[in-house]
C-alpha cells in the first residue's frame, strides 16, 4: 500500500516518522492523532453550521480534510479495523488517550484541560463564539456493535453525513441543523479536553503523512452505499464512532 | 482581544493617483484619507494623509428567507479612475456592491427669492423684488452619495470586485460565481463564471479571488481554494467556465500532509501593473507567475515558513483560514504581504532581499525609521529576535496597500491604520 521508504512528515516539528512498511497499519500514535484531527474537523464543520452564515470556503476546506482522512483510513484498513478494538471500550477511553499524548506539552503550560459540561465553549476554536446549543452537538457513540457489523455502511453513512452538511449549507433552514445533529450526550463535551490539550502543542507530532498516490483523485469509497443508510441518527453515530 | 469591534479595518485601497486612500471596516464604514498638498514653505514635510471623508456605506441586513444576518463589513473597495472633479469608488459587503460618489462642495447659493437664509419659506406677500441667487464661498464640505446599488445578484459571499480597464464594466465574485456588471445598469448582471455543481454534495472547490487584467478588458483571472488560477477570455464565450489558461504548481510529495490543501488555498490574486505577471498568496508563501508559463510559478517567497510545523495548532484555532492579501509596488519590483504579530514582509524581486517590519505604536514614532524584525526559529534567540511561540496570532496584518507610484504604504493592523513613507531610497 505504501511505497517503500516513503517518509511521512510530522506536521509539528518536521520529524520523520517512518511509515514505509507495506501493508501494515499506521503506528498507534499516528492513528490516534489522525483520529483527533478527524474529530476536531467534524466539530468544526458542525460549528460552522451554527454560525449565522457559514463561510463556504472554510467549510469546503474542512470537509475536504475530513474526506482525506477518511480515505486514508479506508486504505489503511483502519476504517474497518477500529471496530473490534473499540468494541467493549468506552468512547471516553479513546479521547482520554489522545489527551495523554498531548499532556507533556500541557504540563509545561501548567494548564489542566477541564471538560466543560453544560458550557459548550471550545477554547482555541472560533473566538467569541457563544456556547454551543445542546441540541446541536454530536451524540457520542451508543453502540460499537453497529460498527462491527456494517463497516461498508459506515463509509456510506459518513459520506452521506458530509453530503448532508453541504445540502444544509445550501438550503440553510435552521430546522435542518437540528435534524442533523440531535440528541446530545454530554460526554461528548469531553472532546473539549482533547482539543484544549492540542492548543499550543508543538510536539504532539500530529500525523500528517499521506501516501503518495492521489487519494484525492479517487472517488470517495462508499458513495454507492449512500442509499444503504436512511436514518440520520445512525449516520451521526457512525460519524462519531470512527 | 474582542474581535468583533466595528472599527476593525477590513480593506485598504489607494486610488489611481495615490492622492486618496480609502479604508473600509467591519462596521460598514468607509473612511477616505487625502494627501496634503506639499507646500513650498515646508519642504521637509512630506505630504501626509488626513481624513477627507467618512460615511456609512453598508448597514447590517436580515435575509428573511434564510433567517440569516447579512454582515455590513466592507470586504473590498475599488476606485474608479477619475474622470471629473468627483471621485468614484465601489464598496461591497457580502451581498451588495455600491457605487459611491465623493465630491467637494465649497460654494453655496445665497439669495433665494422664496426662501430665507435659513431655508424657511418667506411669506410671498413680503417679496417685492426679484433677484438672482449667487454662489458664495463656504467651508469645504465633502459629501458622499450612493449613485448605484447593485444588489440581489449573489447567493454566496462576495470576496472580490474588480473594475475593468474599459471603465464601463466591473465584476463581482462570490464563492461560486462571477458576475459582470455595467456601471449604468443595476437591475441585471451577466454571469460569466459558475462553478456551482449541480449537486452541492459534490462541492470541493470555491472561488477565492478574481481580478481583471489591467489592460486587456476581455481577460480576467480567478483563484481557487485548491491553489489554482484560471485565466479567462470573455471573447471565447458568454460563460467563461472553460479557461484559456490554467496555472497550478505540482505538489511536492515530500511536504504532503492533511493540511496541504488548506495551505495551498489562494487568498489573494493580483496582476502586476505591467499585466505580465500575477501574484498569488497562499497561507505560507507568495508566488509570482508569468502569464506565459502555466505549470509553475517563476518565483516563490516564504512569508513565515516557521509556521509549517505549527499547522495543527493553527488549524485548531482557525488561523490557518486567515486570508492574507498581497500587493505590488508601482514598478512591480517589490511585493508586500502581511503576517502575524503585526509583522509585514517585503520582497525585492530583483535583489532577492526581504525584510520583516512591524506595525505597532511602540515602534512607530512619527518619522522614526522602522527597524527590521526577525523571528527566531530554533536554538538561541538573539536579543532583538522574537521566538515563534511568542508570536501574537490575534495581531494579523491581512490588508495592505502600496501607493501607485511612490514608496508609501498603508498597513491595516486590526483597527489601526499605519502609513509609512520612504525617507531615502
Amino acid at each position: 500500500m505504501f511505497a517503500r521508504g516513503l517518509k511521512r512528515k510530522s506536521a509539528e516539528d518536521g520529524e520523520d516518522v517512518e511509515g514505509g512498511l507495506a501493508g501494515t497499519q499506521a503506528t498507534p500514535s499516528y492513528s490516534l492523532q489522525r483520529q483527533s484531527l478527524l474529530d476536531m474537523s467534524l466539530v468544526k464543520l458542525q460549528l460552522c453550521h451554527m454560525l449565522v452564515e457559514p463561510n463556504l470556503c472554510r467549510s469546503v476546506l474542512i470537509a475536504n480534510t475530513v474526506r482525506q482522512i477518511q480515505e486514508e483510513m479506508t486504505q489503511d484498513g483502519t476504517w474497518r479495523v477500529v471496530a473490534p478494538q473499540a468494541a467493549g471500550r468506552a468512547p471516553l477511553d479513546r479521547l482520554v488517550s489522545t489527551e495523554i499524548l498531548c499532556r507533556s506539552v500541557r504540563e509545561q503550560e501548567g494548564e489542566r484541560p477541564a471538560p466543560d459540561v453544560g458550557d459548550g465553549r471550545m477554547p482555541g476554536l472560533v473566538p467569541g463564539l457563544s456556547a454551543v446549543p445542546s441540541a446541536q452537538a454530536l451524540r457520542s457513540p451508543q453502540s460499537s456493535l453497529w460498527e462491527v457489523d456494517s463497516s461498508r455502511e459506515n463509509r456510506g453513512g459518513f459520506q452521506k453525513s458530509l453530503d448532508q452538511i453541504f445540502e444544509t449549507l445550501e438550503s440553510k433552514t435552521p430546522g435542518s441543523v437540528e435534524e442533523l445533529f440531535s440528541d446530545v450526550d454530554s460526554s461528548y463535551y469531553d472532546l473539549d479536553a482533547v482539543l484544549t490539550g492540542m492548543v499550543g502543542s508543538t510536539q504532539s507530532g500530529h500525523g500528517s503523512g499521506l501516501q503518495a498516490f492521489t487519494s484525492a483523485a479517487t472517488p470517495p469509497p462508499g458513495s454507492s452505499c449512500r442509499s444503504d443508510l436512511g436514518e440520520l441518527d445512525h449516520a451521526v453515530e457512525i460519524l462519531v464512532e470512527t | 482581544m474582542n474581535e468583533y469591534r466595528a472599527d476593525i479595518i477590513s480593506t485598504v485601497e489607494f486610488n489611481h493617483t495615490g492622492e486618496l486612500l480609502a479604508t473600509g471596516d467591519k462596521g460598514g464604514r468607509v473612511v477616505i484619507f487625502q494627501r496634503e498638498q506639499e507646500s513650498k514653505n515646508q519642504v521637509h514635510r512630506r505630504g501626509e494623509y488626513n481624513v477627507y471623508s467618512t460615511f456609512q456605506s453598508h448597514e447590517p441586513e436580515f435575509d428573511y428567507l434564510k433567517s440569516l444576518e447579512i454582515e455590513e463589513k466592507i470586504n473590498k473597495i475599488r476606485w474608479l479612475p477619475q474622470q471629473n472633479a468627483a471621485y468614484f469608488l465601489l464598496s461591497t459587503n457580502d451581498k451588495t456592491v455600491k457605487l459611491w460618489k465623493v465630491s467637494e462642495r465649497d460654494k453655496r447659493p445665497e439669495g433665494y427669492n422664496l426662501k430665507d437664509e435659513e431655508g424657511r419659506l418667506r411669506d410671498p406677500a413680503t417679496i417685492t423684488t426679484l433677484r438672482v441667487p449667487v454662489l458664495r464661498p463656504m467651508d469645504l464640505m465633502v459629501e458622499a452619495t450612493p449613485r448605484r446599488v447593485f444588489a440581489n445578484a449573489h447567493t454566496y459571499h462576495i470576496n472580490s470586485i474588480s473594475v475593468n480597464s474599459d471603465y464601463e464594466t466591473y465584476m463581482s465574485a462570490d464563492d461560486l460565481r462571477i458576475n459582470l456588471w455595467n456601471f449604468e445598469i443595476t437591475n441585471q448582471s451577466f454571469n460569466i463564471v459558475d462553478i456551482k455543481p449541480a449537486n452541492m454534495e459534490e462541492l470541493t472547490e470555491v472561488i477565492t479571488a478574481a481580478e481583471f487584467h489591467p489592460h486587456h478588458c476581455n481577460s480576467f483571472v480567478y483563484s481557487s481554494s485548491k491553489g489554482t488560477i484560471r485565466l479567462c477570455d470573455m471573447r471565447a464565450s458568454a460563460l467563461c467556465d472553460r479557461h484559456s489558461k490554467f496555472f497550478e504548481e505540482p505538489e511536492d510529495p515530500s511536504n504532503r500532509s492533511f493540511f496541504s490543501e488548506i495551505i495551498s488555498s489562494i487568498s489573494d490574486v493580483k496582476f502586476s501593473h505591467s499585466g505580465r505577471y500575477i501574484m498569488t498568496r497562499d497561507y505560507l508563501t507568495v508566488k509570482v507567475w508569468d502569464l506565459n508559463m502555466e505549470n509553475r510559478p517563476i518565483e516563490t517567497y516564504q512569508v513565515h515558513d516557521y509556521l509549517r510545523s505549527k499547522l495543527c495548532s493553527l488549524y485548531e484555532n482557525d488561523c490557518i483560514f486567515d486570508k492574507f492579501e498581497c500587493v505590488w509596488n508601482g514598478s512591480d519590483s517589490v511585493i508586500m504581504t502581511g503576517s502575524y504579530n503585526n509583522f509585514f514582509r517585503m520582497f525585492d524581486r530583483n535583489t532577492k532581499r526581504d525584510v520583516t517590519l512591524e506595525a505597532s505604536r511602540e515602534n512607530s514614532k512619527p518619522r522614526a525609521i522602522l527597524k527590521p524584525r526577525k523571528v527566531c526559529v530554533g536554538g538561541k534567540r538573539r536579543k532583538d529576535e522574537i521566538s515563534v511561540d511568542s508570536l501574537d496570532f490575534s495581531k494579523k496584518i491581512l490588508h495592505t496597500a502600496w501607493h501607485p507610484s511612490e514608496n508609501i504604504i498603508a498597513v491595516a493592523a486590526t483597527n489601526n491604520l499605519y502609513i509609512f513613507q520612504d525617507k531615502v531610497n
